[in-house]
């Protein structure tokens, strides 16, 4: 027996050597491995939420008509130029010429027209179909030219556009688009190892071939954050631009072999509440759990002090940004008077989690801050497949945390009864419309710090801190923006040395 | 029996300690191990934290304490439900014979079959992962473990002459096994039993590890190892603890079920 333990433990060893002494597989192609935490169910950005998928797809696979560089300023993609009548209501895009999808059918006007009817439908699946709100009619006037008319002035619309929602894709394959993306971009689908991997490869017939540097897109889909950072010691991934584990970015700032760069998303992490069921549509609920929580006790113990508190729905690199971070200071006894005074006392309510740390963790904690208030509430975590059908599309929670990544996204609060907050009020929805149809930009500002107050005075959710981008990236791979307006990251731009 | 085996002592003493403290922690611990004090996380082994604060200031001895508890609460009540379901399969099979001890003993195989984890992980798909979950999936794999050991021990007693005496004097096939068979059988069922808790305190602590156990704020050596291991770099003894834990848990049950074995009949040990 002793020996038997003996052999195995020497080939353990002989394992870990081995291990330890490959160098990663080189090739004289230039191939990346990209960390990702959260895996989509789908591939397809115009039917499904996920964030992933436009992180990993939107203006790599799939096209827009225009996209955002890292500043956030729109750029033309598949319109090369586009004019605006005087009113601000007809856009006229002048498509680019040579385009054409991966399955070899051509790009033109009548697939942006199809795009567009197919998200503005009735029954649209489109997840942002807010984005497309504004548009009246789109139409081909040529194969190489398309005129879109709104009904009221958007002055997100050009931005919008670029977004991965508004994705042009073609009749013939938006059917299979969820499994098998095909798209304009530089690069092309390769395959899909559900629970492991996505595998894209360079677009050689892309308009812009020439200027792409990658040859090969590995994302390796990782959630768990000590198993993340084990793959990047081991180089088997080159870039983690969405690292989940604030606590081992020392350990990677003190190792030559990376890099690690803080940036900041336009994700807002909330403790969203179902504002549609009791006790949550009770405004005394909703403010008392405000006061139940500690903000800075859960940026430190979750995100170890790498985030920066939000009091409402705006990240705090916006221009329109108004802090109201101490509208409800933490107090656990003014917690426990207005959870007297709405007879809700001593209940129980469940909070369902995704599985990023940076929820598991906030949850964590919230759990005991509410405990002191004297609600019990019980932690439950799911995997993302559920949380997208039962909390997102079904509604079935009291509360849960996520970040919500979309930049521009206060209107997520003018969505309705049927969007997962259940919060459906007249005098928000009337905002929302001033903010969207006002073109000058001091004057919308001005209205999204009225609709920052609104919402944070009717203690929809409880709002904790913007997420920041923390990336860990091999020395020598360049080109991720170090902090996003979007939820893409194109990777035309990316090198590796 | 003149003097009791070493590994008998020894496995007693760290049994004695993992139940005591178990025990003690109902009525006692330094802190209440839910209570976070995030300012002062990672604070090290001192009079005031005994082994220091994690990382949302829990105090550690104070978890692992109460986690001891849990430890003990789930191998105790998981190996008691299968234990009986097992022993009652099994006396069943050897008291009846023919046609129904073959159907038990070739479902307890099959059931021997399934992976233990992948039977915890499909119940935490349906009902959600929770210690009810951990106890179900513990109870499961020790059924075909017992019903095993129940049946090879009962077959012998069956062969017995006081077993035919009582057949001879008309007594019943359930009197039998209810007033002779069990009692005789008593002693391996025990030793089973006693190394079945080493293996279910390993088992809730993978289970907690992979988040189909305890969930929080629940204390659990599995989880708090879970949650240790992106902190190796920053505070590695967060991981030693709760892994020290383990080890003389299991520890102390395996040697204490060696030493019963050891001390009790070694025939029927051997042969079965």
């Amino acid at each position: 027996m002793p020996k038997k333990i003996w052999k195995s433990a020497m080939a353990i060893v002989a394992l870990a050597v081995s291990g330890a002494i490959t160098p990663a597989i080189a090739s004289a192609e230039s191939s990346i491995v990209i960390g990702l935490q959260q895996e989509p169910t789908s591939l397809d950005p115009t039917s499904d939420a996920t964030a992933s998928i436009d992180g990993m797809l939107a203006q790599n696979v799939y096209e827009s008509l225009t996209t955002v560089n890292q500043a956030g300023e729109v750029l033309p993609q598949l319109a090369e130029s586009w004019t605006v009548s005087d009113d601000g209501l007809n856009y006229t895009f002048t498509l680019v010429k040579g385009a054409t999808y991966h399955d070899g059918t051509a790009f033109d006007a009548q697939d942006v027209v199809f795009s567009f009817d197919r998200a503005m439908a009735e029954d649209s699946v489109n997840p942002s179909k807010g984005l497309f709100k504004s548009i009246e009619s789109v139409s081909a006037v040529d194969s190489g030219t398309v005129e879109i008319k709104l009904s009221k002035k958007d002055a997100f619309f050009l931005f919008n556009m670029a977004q991965g929602d508004a994705s042009i894709v073609a009749s013939e394959s938006y059917e299979t688009n969820n499994a098998t993306p095909v798209g304009t971009g530089p690069f092309k689908y390769d395959s899909w190892t559900r629970g492991d991997k996505l595998v894209l490869a360079k677009n050689a017939n892309h308009r812009n071939a020439g200027s792409v540097a990658l040859d090969r897109v590995e994302f390796k889909f990782i959630s768990d954050a000590a198993a993340a950072s084990a793959a990047l010691l081991s180089e088997e991934i080159d870039a983690f631009p969405g690292f989940p584990a604030p606590e081992l970015l020392p350990q990677f700032e003190a190792d030559p072999r990376f890099n690690v760069v803080v940036g900041s998303t336009e994700g807002e992490v909330i403790l969203a509440m179902n504002n549609s069921k009791p006790p949550f549509n009770d405004v005394r609920v909703r403010r008392a759990i405000n006061h139940a929580f500690d903000r800075d006790e859960i940026i430190d113990g979750a995100m170890y002090g790498q985030a920066v508190p939000i009091g409402s729905f705006y990240p705090p690199h916006g221009p329109a940004y108004v802090d109201l971070t101490s509208t409800y200071p933490h107090d656990t006894e003014q917690a426990k008077a207005l959870f007297e005074e709405a007879g809700v006392a001593g209940s129980t309510m469940t909070l369902r989690v995704p599985p990023f740390p940076y929820a598991t963790r906030s949850a964590e904690i919230i759990q005991a801050q509410l405990a002191e208030a004297g609600i019990d509430a019980k932690v439950e975590n799911v995997e993302w497949g559920f949380w997208i059908d039962e909390i997102y599309k079904k509604q079935n929670y009291d509360m849960t945390i996520i970040a919500h990544t979309s930049p521009n996204d206060l209107g997520n609060f003018a969505r309705g009864p049927k969007y997962f907050y259940g919060y459906d009020d007249a005098d928000y929805n009337d905002l929302w419309n001033r903010i969207s149809s006002e073109v000058d930009p001091e004057a919308r500002n001005a209205l999204l710090q009225e609709a920052q107050q609104y919402l944070t005075g009717q203690a929809v959710h409880g709002f904790l801190f913007q997420l920041p981008q923390l990336g860990v990236y091999k020395t020598g791979v360049d080109g991720f923006w170090p902090s996003r307006a979007v939820l893409f990251q194109p990777l035309a731009g990316v090198t590796m040395n | 029996m003149t003097r009791l085996p070493v590994n008998l002592m020894i496995g007693a003493v760290l049994v004695g300690l993992v139940v005591a403290t178990a025990a003690l922690s109902l009525v006692w611990t330094p802190y209440d191990h839910t209570l976070l004090n995030i300012r002062d996380k990672f604070a090290p082994a001192s009079p005031v934290h005994w082994l220091g604060t994690d990382q949302l200031g829990r105090d550690v001895f104070s978890q692992l304490m109460a986690a001891a508890r849990n430890s003990v609460a789930v191998a105790l009540t998981a190996v008691f439900i299968g234990g009986s379901i097992g022993v009652s399969l099994g006396l069943l099979a050897s008291a009846i014979g023919g046609l129904v001890e073959d159907i038990v003993m070739r479902l307890a195989d099959i059931s021997f079959a399934f992976p233990a984890l992948l039977f915890a992980i499909m119940l935490a798909a349906v009902f959600g992962p929770s210690l009810t979950v951990a106890v179900v999936a513990i109870a499961f794999i020790n059924i075909p473990v017992f019903a095993r050991v129940a049946r090879a021990s009962a077959n012998q007693i069956w062969t017995r002459e006081y077993v035919f005496a009582a057949r001879a004097a008309g007594m019943g096939r359930f009197a039998i096994t209810r007033d002779h068979v069990l009692p005789n059988i008593a002693a391996p069922v025990i030793v089973q039993a006693t190394i079945e808790f080493a293996i279910a305190i390993l088992a809730e602590a993978a289970l907690s590890y992979l988040g189909l156990g305890a969930q929080p704020p629940a204390p659990s050596w599995g989880r708090m190892l879970s949650e240790a291991q992106t902190l190796m770099y920053l505070a590695p003894q967060l991981a030693i603890y709760p892994g020290l834990c383990i080890v003389v848990a299991v520890l102390g049950f395996s040697l204490l079920g060696d030493g019963l074995r050891d001390v009790t009949d070694p025939r029927l040990v051997r042969e079965r």
